[in-house]
């Protein structure tokens, strides 16, 4: 206080803290106030603090446990799906496994019977040409044998018998 | 508070507002008298049950704003006590809850212009900070024995130099009442009589604004001196009961 006040004369007996006259009073009230404070806190306030703090952490350990279970039954959940899919799609290749199975198995019968009457035909077929090769060679044979008649009889007629010829024309034909 | 203040006698009564005096007449004031601080030692108590009591009786798991405030107050003291006293000191939990109440509401009711602060008061403050002291004392020799006595025996020191220290730490131990007390009623007390002090410069015309700016950075500071120096007497009490506790270094 650099402009010095004059200090006033109603403080006059300095400190009100030091004026002792007054302290039996404000101990007494000062006792009182602790103990009523004291008596709210310790049968009202404080266990209904203490007991809504332990209720709220209470809910929220609960609440977290709930919220595991929810998740842990979603991932099971999720994994039945999983499995379920899975099992669809092994199921549906093993249909498509068997029927693919199923059309090769009488694409192969059909292939089969294809074949046989393939076989057959051309068997048949191959016998019919035989037959006609055999029977062309039986008329090339005639014809064969009636030329050598009929020359044999132009270049020296009566000499030598139809049998000799014929004989000789076989012959001739199998060598 | 000035009374004339063109003469330049600027009138000072810093301390007047921590007169002890009868709420109604004017006679002396007795033991059981109603004083000025009796009412704001009543409108404190009045706090606490608005806060803990009104403020939480929908113990609601979602708290209100009061509720939450409330929750807020005594997880910070029982923190505190947990962490400093151990959790054996818990059980103390409602002293040093009450005591941590009473001087924040004090502190902070006599913030309010006009008030009176009874935590200002030598003889309030040493009321609590001998009561603290004994009931420490008494709690030490009565879990700990004659071993409470090694409080004072720094067993890590040399042993040459354990008498000397012993000497401290008892005077040390004898002296805490003492600057427990004097630390929250000076801090108090300062803080209001230098407001008070600038408030009687407002008078003069020339330095009112800058009086008003002072009152008004001053009255900040009280308000965390207030919250400060109730939470500085409840941690040292909390300190006291660890020593009681727990007297082996």
């Amino acid at each position: 206080m650099a402009d010095t006040p004059t200090e006033g004369a109603a403080s006059a007996p300095g400190m009100p803290q030091l004026d002792f006259s007054t302290f039996p009073n404000q101990i007494f009230w000062l006792l009182v106030t602790l103990i009523v404070i004291y008596f709210v806190l310790s049968r009202i306030a404080l266990p209904r603090i203490g007991s809504v703090l332990a209720e709220r952490s209470g809910t929220i350990t609960n609440d977290i446990a709930a919220a595991e279970d929810l998740k842990q039954k979603a991932v099971e959940a999720e994994e039945a799906y999983n499995k379920a899919l899975a099992d669809a799609r092994s199921e549906a290749a093993k249909i498509v496994a068997s029927t693919k199975a199923d059309i090769q198995s009488e694409v192969d019968a059909a292939i089969l019977e294809a074949d046989a009457e393939i076989a057959a035909r051309s068997a048949e077929g191959e016998k019919a040409i035989a037959a006609i090769r055999d029977s062309a060679q039986a008329d090339a044979a005639t014809v064969a044998k009636d030329i050598a008649k009929d020359i044999v009889a132009a270049v020296a007629p009566g000499k030598i018998d139809a049998k000799s010829i014929t004989a000789a024309v076989t012959a001739k034909m199998k060598g | 508070m000035a009374d004339d203040a063109k003469d330049g006698g600027l009138v000072f009564h810093p301390m007047d507002q921590f007169i002890v005096k009868p709420l109604f007449g004017d006679g002396p004031v007795g033991m059981f008298t109603i004083t000025n601080s009796t009412m704001w030692m009543a409108l404190s108590i009045l706090a606490v049950i608005a806060l803990l009591v009104l403020g939480t009786r929908s113990r609601a798991i979602v708290p209100s704003r009061s509720q939450s405030v409330a929750e807020l107050a005594y997880g910070f003291v029982y923190k505190m006590v947990e962490d400093i006293a151990g959790k054996d000191g818990v059980k103390y939990f409602p002293y040093i809850m009450t005591l941590f109440m009473f001087i924040l509401f004090s502190n902070y009711l006599g913030l309010l212009p006009m008030a009176y602060t009874p935590t200002s008061h030598i003889a309030v403050t040493g009321v609590l900070a001998v009561a603290v002291f004994l009931a420490v004392t008494v709690l030490g020799f009565v879990k700990n024995g004659a071993s409470f006595l090694s409080l004072f025996w720094v067993s890590s020191a040399p042993l040459a130099l354990r008498p000397i220290l012993a000497l401290i730490e008892v005077i040390s131990y004898f002296v805490r009442p003492v600057s427990h007390s004097i630390r929250l009623a000076g801090n108090m007390m300062a803080g209001h009589a230098v407001i008070k002090v600038f408030a009687a410069f407002a008078a003069v015309a020339a330095i009112a604004p800058l009086s008003v700016l002072a009152i008004t950075a001053m009255y900040g500071l009280e308000m965390l001196v207030a919250g400060i120096q109730a939470y500085v007497f409840t941690i040292l009490t909390c300190v006291y009961l660890k020593d009681a506790l727990h007297p082996h270094h």
